[in-house]
């Protein structure tokens, strides 16, 4: 076990450095000069070149690369071209916005994929199943922003039940039609997950067992069926969170949340490169870190994974 | 009763079968094997597949929704009542009626040719695209699989890169560097999406490589390409079908948040993101503007994942 979490660990390194090579690379190409960002418009060339010897950005690439890299793994993200602050500092400040928003949408996506999961399975081909699967199949298809857009008329406009955008006070109002549309793709694929690893836990002879020992069919399902059905959909919703993490920008955006994905998407139209490459590299590693535990989690349940020598990646 | 109807049944699949027989060209006296050798050698997978999409209603409705849109793309001037980009300064913002079906927008342009028009962007991006990512994924898939060692772990660790990056994210990041457009727009989503096919087309040839009509071809002196071209690929080739099918969802998906958030098609093109971000201000006074092109794009991606379902299912029955 201990050697399988090493190299794991020892896997992610290259990942992590041609993440970084790659936005830094990106962003490298962008014709735009960091100088004229911070000193706008009528600036003397001289003070243009002595802020870009203070930036280091007239040193050669592999340099600036060097230094950067050097910078990020003392734990420094760099200062905003726009803003003169830290990148550290401005992430610290939105992240927490994001993480509230991204649990919430767990929440939503345990409670309704894996409900809706369960009577689909229960009552196969009845009325609920049909609808749960027609809604599940549509979700999937509908875009997240136009979601929260139809949410607003709806529940904003027309009903003026819930504010229309922000966080406000913070309250739970606020949270609902964000939360509910970040979640709406992912409770979608949480529900027909549950739906057939439940069909498949159901045709088990310990549930014939169960039954005809007298337990209840809420107990049977409760206690015997879920359990073992869950296992996969636990992985699912555990790789989730490194996905809501990233795909936030578009929800972010709609419904003016101040989190870091918009705050990256604003960076990325004001050119602020190193609020970008900083705050996409958290969000990156929140990702691959999400994907590690859920790997070391499999392993541990399951000790074939483990042995495996040479694993095939599939 | 019973043995009767089991006779007629015998009498008409009999009938049948001379039928057919006459159909592919063997009549009169000749051996029932080399009927039955044409028959056979004639059905195979893809044909067995083909068949069993046939029998999927939904996988039909997908199909059908598809070869529509393709239709409206490609006869979008015929169809379209308007030109899509005209301006029309007496019917801004008018609600649909029998004139405008859909409405009109502020600037007066009518909402049912925009979304006609709109049509074609979509099925572009979403075909060039995953055409560009199949390209790549199968050149690197093939490399990695076939020869394994060093090829291999360099192509799987930049991989592995490609996986790191939350779709969208990069997509944006991309679109950034490129500019708008929608030549960009195909590169950018045809990059990012290029690790899935290497991955799939990979671990189908690690698993046909071994085989034994594989060794027998080596030793019979077939060359690297020609195993790769005419032993693996036509049996790797489902599942690539099948991804290729649910991606053109996906692209499509990508291309209208990325024209939603400015940085893909450029106005005055008409395109569904597009219209929905122009609609965004104006959700009070004018719902309909954004009603129609969400629904246009719910619809396409429909389509594709209907019908990538369907041939999922219809290649591996084993997978329902």
């Amino acid at each position: 076990m201990f050697y399988y979490i090493v190299r794991r660990i020892l896997q992610l390194i290259p990942v992590v450095i041609g993440v970084t090579l790659i936005l830094f690379l990106l962003l490298y190409i962008i014709p735009e000069d960091p100088a004229r960002l911070i000193l706008q418009k009528g600036a003397t060339p001289e003070a243009l070149a002595n802020l870009r010897a203070k930036l280091g950005i007239d040193k050669p690439i592999y340099v600036q690369y060097w230094r950067y890299m050097k910078n990020l793994f003392s734990g420094d993200l760099g200062t905003s071209y726009r803003y003169q602050r830290s990148v550290n500092s401005i992430l610290a400040e939105h992240y927490p916005y994001s993480i509230k928003l991204a649990l919430a949408a767990i929440i939503i996506e345990i409670i309704i994929g894996i409900f809706t999961g369960i009577i689909s399975a229960v009552k196969k081909y009845s009325f609920w199943d049909m609808l749960a699967t027609i809604s599940t199949t549509l979700l999937v298809c509908v875009p997240v922003y136009w979601l929260g857009m139809v949410m607003q008329v709806i529940f904003g406009l027309k009903l003026g039940l819930l504010p229309m955008s922000g966080y406000g006070d913070g309250s739970i109002r606020y949270y609902i039609m964000p939360a509910l549309a970040l979640a709406s793709v992912s409770t979608a694929y949480v529900a027909r997950m549950m739906r057939s690893t439940m069909l498949e836990s159901l045709s088990n002879d310990y549930i014939v067992t169960a039954y005809a020992k007298g337990l209840s069919q809420f107990k049977v399902i409760g206690k015997h069926a879920l359990k073992n059905a869950l296992i996969p959909v636990v992985t699912l919703i555990g790789l989730d969170l490194g996905s809501i993490m990233g795909g936030a920008i578009l929800t972010e955006t709609v419904f003016n949340w101040p989190g870091v994905g918009r705050t990256v998407y604003l960076a990325i139209l004001q050119r602020d490169a190193p609020v970008v490459i900083g705050g996409t590299i958290v969000l990156v590693m929140i990702f691959v870190i999400m994907n590690l535990l859920v790997d070391i989690l499999y392993a541990w349940l399951d000790p074939r994974i483990r042995f495996e020598k040479k694993e095939i990646n599939v | 009763m019973h043995g009767w109807i089991q006779e007629s049944g015998l009498k008409k699949k009999k009938l049948m079968f001379e039928k057919e027989k006459e159909s592919i060209g063997i009549t009169g006296e000749i051996a029932e094997d080399s009927y039955l050798e044409k028959k056979y050698s004639r059905s195979s997978l893809y044909k067995d597949a083909l068949k069993r999409l046939r029998r999927n209603k939904l996988a039909m409705l997908g199909l059908a929704i598809v070869i529509a849109l393709i239709l409206i793309a490609l006869f979008a001037p015929l169809l379209a009542p308007y030109d899509p980009i005209a301006r029309i300064k007496a019917d801004s913002s008018l609600a649909p009626s029998s004139v405008h079906l859909f409405g009109t927008d502020l600037l007066g342009r009518d909402i049912f040719s925009r979304v006609i028009y709109g049509s074609r962007i979509s099925i572009e991006v979403g075909i060039i695209a995953v055409g560009i990512s199949v390209i790549i994924g199968l050149f690197l898939g093939a490399l990695s699989g076939y020869f394994g060692n060093i090829p291999d772990t360099v192509i799987m660790r930049i991989a592995d890169i490609f996986f790191a990056f939350p779709y969208i994210l990069g997509a944006i990041a991309i679109m950034t560097v490129l500019g708008p457009g929608v030549i960009n727009i195909f590169i950018a989503i045809g990059i990012l999406g290029w690790a899935s096919f290497a991955r799939i087309f990979r671990s189908s040839i690690l698993t046909i490589k071994n085989k034994e009509y594989i060794e027998a071809a080596r030793a019979l002196g077939a060359s690297n390409y020609r195993i790769i071209t005419k032993h693996i690929f036509p049996n790797a080739f489902a599942p690539i079908i099948v991804y290729a099918t649910m991606n053109i969802g996906t692209a499509i998906i990508v291309e209208a948040a990325l024209s939603f958030l400015g940085l893909g098609v450029q106005p005055p093109t008409a395109a569904w993101g597009k219209m929905l971000a122009e609609s965004l201000d104006y959700i009070d006074i004018a719902p309909w503007m954004m009603v129609f092109p969400g629904l246009a794009i719910v619809i396409t991606v429909l389509g594709f994942v209907l019908l990538g379902d369907g041939l999922r299912d219809a290649f591996d029955p084993k997978l329902r």
